[in-house]
């Protein structure tokens, strides 16, 4: 029995480093501390549904013939379409950013159908930010906004917000916490205050908290089905705070108006800061899905989305996402890595991608590895193989290797790396 | 019939459900599933644990009616992310790559006769071979 600590959990974009994993003498875990019930799930079940041996067409082959396959469908595609990314390592992600470039293909992540509208509400207005750090330690107002923490981000709370022990604040007697949410829900149930909202009016609430704190009037009774008295003395919280944080979530960005809504944030934000000292960080859902991003930015100047077929890097959001390329049917090939949009997408656009060549690299069974005409089989990132990942206020922390994949199993980036060299021999460079 | 306002999101369990596997039947009691506002159940006669159809204007889905806990929110309705929900979200992104997800009309029903299909069976029905 051996036990490994300080270990980063690959489950959700709060990247919780201090898990302790217990390994018996067969290689295998049989306990985890200090872990939320995903990072349990997540860290107990490494051979359920697990894919032991590449295939092609459904039937079992070797990795060569998989390699091989999957690159020359690629190889012989116009416009191939490069999805997923936010489950696996920032290493692998760069693998997948030079198969796109030499491919002429699209390389997108899903960001695209989760906080990509935060990045277009950024893009237009700015940001200011900061790091879970700072909220833990000096924050004494928390407002999660279409967020519900304690559903997906289950240590968000006590290890960084609400009820963190920080320098200057040390408990949830000492700050105040506010919910804006369509339902009450658990993250509600524990707040100071609920802020219910109709669905769809975040843009109207931001907007009249803006004109709020301006000590404008508001000629309305109520505005998203708050009354402005509520919202008088929500603005009024606001610029009192020392410290405050907005913590957005999908209520946001999915609704409508979706970057509108995140333009109207930022706005929000920015006067706030005319008084107090605030900060907004988005709470990103897959553990690396921030790190997809960020390299895919470092890399070739923008976030997700990204378009190679002019032989330079074209972003377009609406064009060059992937939801719109599959309505569109302009991809003639897909390859999905660490995702599963068979599940996630909406059905219309999936009966396109059922009938193209599609290649699915992914640990375990899933719709996605279902329908796909090439399998390939990989270790775990972050349990069967080490890498980088980016917490979702940007902060990049190093996934280990716990143990050791099963046989014949490579890991994401040597998998794309030997796809990538094999498409380069088949194109003849 | 009960119409209301769908949205769909992310529930700890459907979380573990994706970790346990997509095939598993925790993932499918989690997630095939809707949850509704305990006074609009009881005006549209749906009981808790109903097999209900719910349409839009993107498609039609069967899963099994849930009484929230996070009520009152009468007129909305939640489903957890999934595939049950993605045969009913629709796939327009207004420019922004982001499909519509939330705030889609709908119109829920008792289906005593229909069944809830498992996820291969799905996989099956929707993307089988033509």
């Amino acid at each position: 029995m051996r036990t490994i600590t300080d270990v980063v959990c690959p489950v959700c974009g709060c990247l919780c480093d201090d898990l302790e994993v217990h390994i018996d003498d067969n290689d295998q875990i049989v306990k985890v501390k200090n872990a939320c019930n995903s990072s349990i799930a997540k860290f107990t079940s490494v051979m359920k549904e697990r894919i032991l041996k590449p295939r092609v067409h459904g039937k079992e082959v070797s990795l060569d013939e998989a390699i091989d396959e999957a690159a020359k469908i690629l190889a012989n595609s116009k416009f191939p379409l490069l999805y997923g990314w936010s489950t696996t390592t920032v290493e692998a992600t760069k693998k997948g950013i030079l198969l796109a470039e030499l491919l002429g293909g699209v390389i997108d992540n899903t960001s695209s159908v989760c906080h990509g509208p935060t990045v277009l509400g950024i893009q237009e207005a700015g940001v200011i930010t900061g790091t879970l750090g700072d909220v833990k330690n000096r924050a004494d107002l928390i407002i999660y906004w279409g967020s519900n923490p304690l559903e997906s981000h289950q240590m968000h709370l006590t290890r960084y917000s609400y009820m963190s022990k920080g320098r200057f604040y040390k408990s949830k007697k000492e700050r105040t916490m506010v919910v804006v949410d369509v339902r009450k829900t658990r993250t509600a149930r524990l707040a100071n205050k609920f802020i219910q909202i109709r669905p769809g009016e975040d843009f109207e609430l931001a907007a009249a908290l803006r004109m709020a704190i301006k000590g404008q009037v508001i000629e309305q009774e109520e505005v998203a089905g708050v009354p402005v008295s509520e919202i008088e003395k929500f603005a009024d919280m606001l610029i009192s705070a020392r410290h405050g944080v907005i913590f957005f979530g999908m209520g946001v960005t999915m609704s409508e108006g979706k970057f509108a809504n995140i333009e109207q944030l930022v706005r929000l934000v920015q006067d706030l800061n005319g008084f107090t000292k605030f900060i907004m960080i988005p709470m990103r859902g897959h553990y690396n899905v921030k790190g997809s991003g960020s390299v895919l930015d470092w890399i070739t100047g923008y976030p997700f989305g990204v378009d190679f077929s002019r032989e330079y890097p074209f972003y377009n959001p609406g064009d060059t996402t992937s939801v719109d390329i599959l309505r569109r049917k302009e991809c003639d090939s897909a390859l999905v890595v660490a995702s599963d949009p068979v599940a996630h997408f909406p059905i219309s656009v999936i009966k396109y991608l059922k009938k193209i060549p599609l290649i699915a690299i992914d640990p375990h069974e899933s719709a996605t590895t279902k329908i796909a005409d090439v399998v390939i089989p990989t270790a775990i990132a972050g349990i069967e193989a080490e890498g980088t990942a980016y917490r979702m206020d940007a902060v990049p922390l190093k996934l280990k290797k716990l143990i050791e994949p099963p046989e014949g199993i490579l890991t994401d980036e040597e998998v794309l790396e030997r796809i990538y060299e094999r498409v380069k021999e088949i194109k003849g460079d | 019939m009960l119409k209301a306002t769908l949205i769909t999101g992310r529930t700890m369990h459907q979380g573990m459900g994706l970790e346990y596997g997509k095939f598993s039947e925790f993932y499918k009691e989690k997630v095939a599933i809707i949850f509704i506002d305990p006074e609009d159940l009881e005006k549209s006669n749906i009981q808790h644990g109903d097999t209900v159809r719910v349409k839009t204007p993107y498609g039609e889905t069967v899963v099994v009616a849930q009484k929230s806990k996070e009520a009152p929110h009468k007129g909305l309705v939640f489903m957890p992310y999934g595939p049950w929900a993605n045969l009913i979200s629709g796939a327009e992104t207004n420019g922004t790559g982001m499909p519509h997800f939330k705030g889609i009309p709908c119109e829920i029903e008792r289906a005593p006769n229909s069944k809830v299909l498992d996820l291969e069976a799905l996989l099956m029905q929707y993307l089988g071979d033509e």
